[in-house]
């Protein structure tokens, strides 16, 4: 008799971000790879835009008012949703009732207090949600973990994500020195103070190079955009990955990875 | 003298400055970083921290709540023994009280000196300045204000205001600076802390036996009691506080503690908060006039200075719990790199980028800017002893600024803005925008990354940009699995 799997019987509606979505198509990918094969239904509703986080926190919250609006229409009707982001899940369980709030709107706020309660970051729906640590994944590669700020202390998601990690089949996990550090990324604070954010990331840089790593892994994509564009530019050889794609990788993965990097030198070999 | 802080440019420009001096990063980063570990060193050795963090919050809500009637508590208990109230609107107003108070104390034997206990409030009003224009000399008694006052420099950080200077460059300043306002530094001086700090002393002896005159701040002031407290480490404090004849103490109305007992409370929060210490080591309290026992005038300014102004904000009114303590400043991952000058005030770091918009406006270029100057990355809250949102009220503070803004010619931002929340307000127009992303994601399929890319140097200065793909999720999502969730 086989035993049904973790996410039998539990619908998760995916709140793609609108960051993820556009540039980074992978994270979400695995979000519904990795749910999928813990048996959950996922569904991406299509009427879902942006959370809204950059207007609130650039100061523009009346811009923000109607994306909260369109979140509490579109999400409503689900009881769990999930998203691949500490910072936008952090921005519709923190924000989007006080914008409500700001711009008068009291039953807008109570249905965005109702709806932020149902809204999970990854790793929360993995360990809370699902009550999992082992998600079945295997990433052979020298990894180390940055928490992003939002993740750790808004949502305080603690080590869960950690947990999600140490248990991924052949990983070499390691430390990153100072790693509730921020990386500077913050938003438009990355261009508006670009002096000080840089001033940040070099040093959190400084810290991911120290752990000899190959991957660096986080929970927003964003963070790993500022970080990933800093190490790439000094040709550091370090490559940045959302928690998603480690979590969703398999062995099958991991062999056809190993395939297709044998395939590419055979290539370069004929040539 | 310290220089005024009228036309500071704005935060990005004073902060690239800041940024470039890699002796001040040095010092900063070692300071920071051992008061950061010291503190949470004796932070998780108290099993009810958080209690008490909320129980300060608490208290400091109940008097900022209340504050009409516990200054008018305040000002009764004080008078009772035997202390003189003044109340000042603003910094000029404080500025010419104690003006006053020293020239009238000056009528039989002319005052041209005081000496002073280490005081932000005094610092806010910009009090040295004042009294030099009447021709009263200011000296600061605390060792780093001293280092500050003798380098012709300002203050970079609350509790330490020379965080910025290493013992070498301390050593200097004494070398050249002492002889010309009092007792010289002796020959051979090292840049050993030891014989620094044999230096300072000596030096300042001079001044404390002398002075006719103290000026000071407060912690605290109880308003049952009208007792004052001042909590600081060197003793200089003390000396103030009780050797000159008269004593003024420009004291923030929002300083108020009900009673006696709060301060339970606050001596465990501010000691362990501020310089990682179990105890404060010199607490003084006095309570208006002792008769035959230290300074026979007493005087208390009671400054509101835009407290009243950001108590009028429901959001906002939590930095007035504010107890001065630094912890946000050596948790921040901003000021570590920048320290304090950038800030435009005395009061600089987290609590200094919501505290100056409050009390001085949004008018200047470096009160617009210093809500921005955060990466909202919550340390500082984490660190806060009474629970003071900074993060929400830096968005707060954004929001107020933005809003002003409104109305006018719109800034290139909020053109951005408003066309970014156009296209988002309507799924079908944001597909539409993605599909730009996906066609450049295409035509750069060879690249993994952007590199620079001309006009957005503010990004690709020193990071590389990411190339866009090829497909985004909404396009994979309706190919693979058709418009299953439209709605």
């Amino acid at each position: 008799m086989s035993t049904s799997p973790p996410g039998a019987g539990v619908r998760v509606a995916l709140f793609a971000t609108c960051f993820n979505d556009t540039m980074w198509p992978e994270t979400p990918k695995a979000v519904v790879r990795l749910l999928e094969r813990l048996g959950c239904t996922v569904e991406f509703p299509l009427g879902q835009t942006c959370c809204g986080q950059m207007f609130t926190n650039t100061g523009y919250v009346r811009e923000a008012l109607p994306l909260v609006e369109r979140f509490a229409d579109v999400f409503e009707a689900y009881d769990a949703v999930v998203a691949p982001s500490g910072s936008c899940v952090g921005s519709v369980r923190h924000q989007h009732a006080m914008i409500a709030r700001t711009c008068g709107q009291p039953a807008l706020e109570q249905r965005a207090e109702a709806g932020a309660r149902k809204v999970y970051e990854l790793s929360e729906l993995l360990v809370d949600v699902l009550g999992l640590t082992d998600v079945g994944a295997t990433f052979p590669h020298r990894v180390t973990y940055h928490p992003t700020c939002h993740s750790l202390r808004m949502l305080r998601v603690g080590d869960k994500p950690l947990r999600l990690l140490r248990e991924v089949r052949g990983i070499d996990l390691v430390e990153l020195p100072e790693a509730d550090s921020c990386c500077g990324f913050g938003g438009t604070f990355a261009v508006k103070n670009a002096d000080t954010s840089v001033a940040m990331g070099s040093d959190k840089v400084r810290n991911v190079r120290a752990t000899e790593a190959d991957v660096l892994v986080a929970g927003d994509n964003s963070c790993l955009a500022h970080i990933g564009g800093l190490l790439h530019r000094q040709r550091a050889g370090v490559r940045v990955l959302h928690l998603a794609e480690v979590l969703a990788s398999t062995e099958a993965d991991v062999a056809a990875e190993m395939d297709r990097s044998r395939v590419a030198d055979l290539a370069r070999e004929a040539r | 003298m310290t220089t005024s802080y009228i036309g500071m440019p704005k935060f990005p420009k004073a902060a690239k400055a800041a940024l470039e001096n890699s002796q001040q990063r040095k010092n900063l980063h070692h300071a920071t970083h051992t008061i950061r570990d010291k503190r949470a060193r004796v932070v998780g050795e108290v099993d009810g921290w958080e209690e008490l963090r909320v129980a300060g919050a608490a208290i400091k809500d109940e008097v900022l709540t209340h504050l009409d009637s516990y200054l008018v508590q305040l000002e009764e208990s004080l008078t009772r023994a035997g202390a003189t109230v003044h109340w000042a609107r603003d910094a000029a107003e404080a500025n010419s009280i104690v003006t006053s108070l020293v020239r009238a104390k000056g009528a039989d034997q002319r005052i041209d000196e005081v000496v002073k206990v280490k005081s932000m409030a005094t610092q806010e009003i910009e009090l040295n300045e004042a009294l030099e224009q009447a021709g009263i000399d200011a000296w600061e008694t605390d060792l780093a204000e001293l280092i500050v006052q003798l380098g012709h420099d300002r203050p970079s950080h609350i509790l330490v205001p020379a965080i910025h200077r290493n013992r070498a460059e301390i050593k200097e300043i004494f070398t050249h600076e002492m002889g010309k306002v009092g007792q010289p530094a002796p020959d051979g001086l090292t840049a050993e802390p030891r014989v620094l700090a044999e230096a300072a002393r000596v030096h300042l002896r001079e001044k404390f036996l002398r002075a006719k005159v103290a000026i000071s701040g407060a912690n605290f002031a109880i308003a049952e009691t009208g007792t004052l407290v001042v909590v600081e480490s060197e003793g200089n404090g003390r000396m103030c506080l009780t050797l000159p004849e008269t004593l003024i103490s420009v004291v923030g109305i929002e300083k108020i503690l009900p009673t006696t007992a709060d301060l339970e409370v606050f001596l465990q929060l501010l000691p362990r908060s501020s310089t990682g210490e179990r105890m404060n080591p010199y607490t003084s309290m006095w309570t208006g006039v002792t008769p035959g026992d230290g300074p026979q005038e007493v005087h208390v300014v009671l400054l509101d200075n835009g407290r009243t102004s950001a108590l009028a904000d429901e959001v906002g009114r939590q930095a007035l719990r504010c107890i001065r303590c630094s912890a946000c400043l050596n948790v921040c991952p901003v000021y570590e790199r920048v320290g304090g000058h950038a800030y435009g005030s005395v009061y600089p770091g987290p609590i200094g980028a919501v505290l100056n918009p409050q009390l001085r406006g949004t008018a200047s270029p470096i009160d617009k800017s210093l809500p921005y100057a955060s990466s909202l990355c919550g340390a500082c809250f984490d660190a806060c002893p009474v629970r003071i949102d900074i993060p929400e009220l830096l968005v707060h503070l954004r929001t107020r600024v933005v809003d002003e803004r409104r109305g006018g010619l719109p800034s290139g931002e909020e053109l951005a803005m408003k066309g970014a929340a156009w296209l988002f307000s309507d799924p079908a127009r944001w597909e539409r925008a993605q599909r730009g992303a996906e066609l450049g994601g295409r035509a750069l399929r060879r690249r993994d990354t952007l590199g620079r890319i001309p006009g957005l140097g503010a990004w690709s200065d020193a990071r590389d940009a990411p190339t866009p793909p090829e497909e985004t999720f909404r396009s994979w999502w309706k190919r693979e699995r058709g418009s299953e969730g439209d709605r």
